[in-house]
């Protein structure tokens, strides 16, 4: 059987036109993804969680999923200052379920943003973002910069499906003049017109630069020295920008994690509110997860904030830092966790990760992880947008819903966090 | 069975004024009068002796779900901090305070004795994402007007001369977005602003169609009657916010013909003067206009001094006051073939010439226009204030001596560049039902709301009225019945309930034009673009037409 027009749940491009084909319950080809695309959704059962887990004796042993959802709902109620992390990659309903469960039990919440584009929210917290659909720039955009990211290889269907070389109405590769500014020469550097090449930890001085050139001050002669770019190749940058019908920033984490952090994504912001002065001017973050944008907004309209929340007074309270996940781990704060889709073990500090193996945890997640291995509950779940539906937002705000092809003998992660919030009730009636 | 014995009824559809009248429940549904005098044990009665009874607010026109909102809460956590909302047993937590969390719109309107909201303008690529936020606003029941006016199938038909094409595709966009009216903001402007630019005037061009925002609004005008929608077309109008901008607002009006239109927040379109300087009131010209047709409703966008978030698919507009407010957030977003939005945090002041002279604006519109039929109570929420400020305007309506306390304490422009001081009027109880309740009900086509005839809906508010204490008479209301079930007792929720989402069934569906166009220039796949049954799990359809 051949499903169309399924969007693919593995990075924030979200492209919604994958053909996959399914016999007897199984995935067996895959049209029109990229390569990521291909290979996660043929071997999205490969190192799969066979069973609910606890650990007992120091292994993890096979239970029913009652067994498991009783005992996460008990480690969640007998800790002080939990904390829930994850969510970034599983669909909207699992999102805002975790919410709810986080304000039952006065727990902090957060999400992948706090150690990739965090600085992007917290610059728009500052000074705003003027910005648009990924459609918008494929049918207007004529001049395309991307800055710190390289899209070629992280998100692989983006430059041609909505960006560098996308047809649209009013616009299409023979009319768009294409910049990449990066501290290397990428894949997307190679597609683009123009390279810049620019010193280390530097972004914030050549922002500023721009900024003020195109206010009419002129470009210092020792810009060179100071951000490795030649003054010529700014004022033809500072040209095009300013005469682009519609231009567009994209930007990754060369500019949000490099030195400057959100100084750099709020002057960048800047940089693109100024040029509206002029002419229309876009910018947009390069999501990498395919659902950040999806916690993002449930969490916002629920609770105002979009990661790093605390509900221990119970009501949401918001600080980056204070409440987001490596930190407080590194500070050694929370006394348990509750994983969904991620695996923080392998990819945290150092610090955190040996905290997080001292404290009870809870991982939610199909396939076994170095975080599963640490966990005192595993409990398997149907895969977001292959073996569950659910709600996603691409990188761009635009809402999809994910498409179930295969089923799964596991619940999706929001039946699970449903299920953990009842016995967690009836638990509280209990005492 | 549940009675509501001894109050004092305000229903103005069924010409009911302050009669004491007893209403029965049943099913959710109000019913006739028993024939046999009941005893039974298990009927609720409410004693509302001393107390009056209305219909449950219906609020025609408020910014409370979808991408915009939602930007501007992630966008404003200074917000939220200074007022904050805890959970209880029965309700959940969240954040104010211009831009209330969805759980809390839903509280706080239900507080107050509203029972349905209309959230006033969804892009239609995003309206899965305005019904997602619809469904965690609790309490109350709600709909989602859907933004046109700037839309490439709109202006490409028009263009064209293709008047079944468009027809055909407003009625297929209603039906994928499952809206409930057509929006039309800024006609042409929003196109306009992609490139940077905007349209001045009824007969700017849009640029590479060619077509103007007369001809815009002159179609979707014609469209709506002819696919028979509830409601008319909702406007923003061209030159909103802009000195002199009433004459724009008077040639809209001449323009449509006599077909029905309903202008939004036109208070924020009635102004004179030819700059900031000379900025003045033209509150009289306006009223008089609409006094003197019958085709033309509005609602007002009353300003609230205090905190604002304008947001608006009006981006020019946002461009403009994102200058004027002199301050650091602007957020624009440009939507893909349909529409666009901006946002900026704004601080209505008493002491600035220009928002005294906007409050006394609005006032002034409400005590101008004869007919309470014509005009209902908004604050264009959060865009002129937030909507639980409505029993303050009440107040300045009920009571000359409030307003006229409030008008002196303000900059003395707006006594000079308005006729608010001179405006004796002071409404009734029924008055004040009528634009809060019957006249927005009746606006927009909704036959059970607005009403306690037998068969409206058993969504009621009582209130203890107190003449020398209006605004709090209506900040909390005494009972707030939805359904037939009291979810709200002494000003608190007593009660978990889900309202219902409205929309309207149409004439019109996908052909190849628009299958290509989608191909060709959307991002998304046409299979993917219209909203699936799972984001209405608790619905009400609107049949327009018959198979
Ligand atoms: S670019 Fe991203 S969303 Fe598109 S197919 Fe590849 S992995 Fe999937
Ligand atoms: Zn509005």
């Amino acid at each position: 059987m051949e499903i169309k027009n399924v969007p693919c749940p593995f990075c924030g491009s979200l492209c919604d036109d994958i053909i996959v084909n399914v016999e007897n319950n199984e995935i067996k080809s895959v049209k029109n993804g990229c390569g990521i695309s291909i290979t996660k959704f043929m071997k999205h059962h490969v190192n799969a969680v066979k069973s609910p887990m606890l650990k007992k004796e120091g292994n993890l042993v096979d239970v029913s999923i009652d067994e498991a959802i009783d005992k996460a709902a008990e480690i969640l109620k007998n800790a002080n200052y939990p904390l829930i992390f994850g969510l970034s990659t599983t669909e909207c309903e699992a999102q805002s379920k975790a919410l709810e469960l986080a304000e039952l039990i006065g727990a902090t919440i957060d999400q992948l943003p706090s150690v990739c584009h965090g600085p992007s929210i917290m610059a728009l917290q500052s000074v705003g973002q003027t910005t648009a659909t990924l459609g918008e720039i494929k049918n207007r955009a004529d001049m395309v910069i991307f800055w710190g990211c390289n899209p070629i290889e992280a998100h692989p269907r983006f430059f041609n499906r909505y960006s560098g070389a996308a047809k649209g109405m009013w616009s299409d590769r023979s009319k768009r003049y294409i910049v990449t500014i990066d501290m290397r020469e990428t894949s997307t550097a190679k597609k683009s017109d123009k390279f810049i090449k620019i010193s280390h930890g530097k972004d914030y001085e050549l922002i500023s630069i721009i900024r003020a050139a195109i206010k009419g001050q002129g470009i210092p002669d020792n810009v060179e020295e100071i951000t490795g770019v030649k003054k010529e190749d700014l004022e033809n940058l500072t040209n095009r920008m300013k005469n682009a019908k519609y231009g567009v920033v994209f930007y990754g984490m060369g500019l949000t994690q490099s030195f400057g952090k959100e100084l750099n994504t709020d002057n960048a912001i800047s940089l693109v509110k100024d040029l509206n002065e002029w002419t229309k001017f876009s910018i947009i973050p390069m999501l990498g997860h395919y659902n950040v944008a999806g916690a993002v907004h449930v969490w916002g309209w629920q609770s105002g904030y979009p990661f790093s929340i605390n509900f221990a007074l119970q009501y949401p309270r918001y600080n980056p830092g204070e409440f987001s996940a490596t930190q407080m781990l590194v500070r050694k704060e929370c006394d348990a966790a509750l994983i969904v889709a991620t695996d923080p073990v392998a990819h945290f500090p150092n610090e955190a990760a040996r905290h997080l193996a001292g404290i009870p945890v809870i991982t939610i997640d199909p396939k076994f992880s170095l975080t599963a291995l640490i966990s005192e509950v595993v409990i398997p779940c149907a895969t977001a947008g292959i073996e569950a539906e659910g709600t996603a937002y691409r990188m761009d705000g635009i809402p999809l819903r994910l498409k179930k092809v295969v089923n799964s003998e596991f619940p999706p992660d929001r039946e699970i966090l449903e299920r953990i919030i009842e016995r967690l009730k009836e638990k509280m009636k209990e005492q | 069975m549940m009675i509501i014995k001894g109050g004092k009824v305000y229903d103005p559809i069924n010409k009911i004024d302050g009669e004491i009248i007893d209403i029965y429940i049943e099913n959710g549904k109000v019913v006739e009068e028993p024939m046999n005098e009941r005893n039974n044990n298990e009927d609720i009665i409410i004693d509302a002796k001393g107390m009056i009874v209305m219909p449950g607010g219906v609020d025609i026109h408020a910014h409370i779900a979808g991408p915009k909102v939602t930007k501007a809460r992630v966008m404003c956590p200074d917000d939220h901090r200074k007022d904050v909302v805890r959970k209880t047993k029965i309700t959940r937590s969240g954040t104010g305070y211009t831009i209330p969390t969805t759980f809390v719109t839903g509280y706080r309107y239900a507080k107050l004795g509203y029972t349905f909201v209309a959230e006033a303008a969804s892009p239609p690529i995003a309206t899965r994402h305005t019904h997602e936020e619809l469904n965690d606003i609790p309490l109350i029941d709600k709909t989602a007007y859907i933004v046109m006016g700037s839309n490439h199938f709109v202006l490409d038909n028009i263009k064209n001369n293709n008047f079944d094409g468009l027809k055909n595709y407003v009625g297929f966009l209603l039906n994928a977005t499952k809206g409930y009216a057509i929006k039309i903001v800024n006609p042409g402007g929003v196109e306009n602003w992609k490139w940077g630019k905007n349209v001045n005037s009824l007969d700017d061009p849009v640029i590479n169609y060619g077509v103007t925002p007369r001809e815009i609004l002159q179609n979707l005008a014609k469209v709506r009657r002819e696919l028979n929608l509830p409601h008319a077309i909702h406007v923003h109008c061209n030159n909103l916010g802009s000195p002199g901008n009433f004459k724009t607002t008077l040639e809209t009006i001449d323009a449509l013909k006599g077909e029905p239109i309903h202008i939004t927040h036109i208070q924020f379109n009635s102004y004179a003067g030819d700059g900031w300087a000379s900025f003045a009131s033209a509150a009289s010209e306006i009223s008089n206009k609409i006094n003197s047709c019958d085709n033309v409703t509005v609602d007002v966008g009353q300003v609230i001094f205090g905190p604002a978030t304008t947001m608006t698919a009006d981006g020019p507009w946002q461009h403009t006051v994102y200058k004027l407010s002199h301050q650091n957030k602007w957020a624009n977003v440009d939507a893909e073939m349909e529409t666009g939005a901006g946002i900026v945090p704004y601080v209505f002041k008493e002491n600035n010439a220009v928002n005294a002279i906007q409050w006394a604006i609005g006032l002034e519109i409400l005590l101008l226009i004869k007919d309470p039929f014509k005009v209902c109570l908004t604050t264009d929420h959060p865009n002129a204030g937030p909507f639980y400020y409505y029993p303050n305007v009440v107040e300045y309506l009920m009571s000359k001596k409030k307003r006229d306390e409030m008008l002196n304490k303000i900059n003395a422009k707006a006594k000079e560049k308005t006729t608010l001081v001179d405006l004796d009027r002071e409404y009734t109880l029924q008055e004040i039902a009528t634009i809060t309740r019957a006249a927005t009900a009746k606006i927009m086509g909704l036959k059970n709301k607005g009403h306690l005839g037998i068969g409206a809906d058993a969504d009621i508010a009582i209130y203890k009225f107190d003449e020398n204490n209006i605004a709090n008479s209506f900040s909390s209301a005494k009972y707030v019945i939805k359904d037939g079930k009291i979810v709200v007792k002494d000003g608190e929720i007593v009660r978990n309930h889900i309202g219902r989402t409205y929309y309207v069934k149409v004439k019109g569906e996908a052909n190849d034009e628009i299958k290509e166009a989608f191909a060709n220039y959307y991002s998304v796949s046409f299979e993917n673009y219209a909203v699936q049954d799972v984001y209405v799990p608790k619905k009400e359809i609107i049949e327009c037409y018959k198979e």
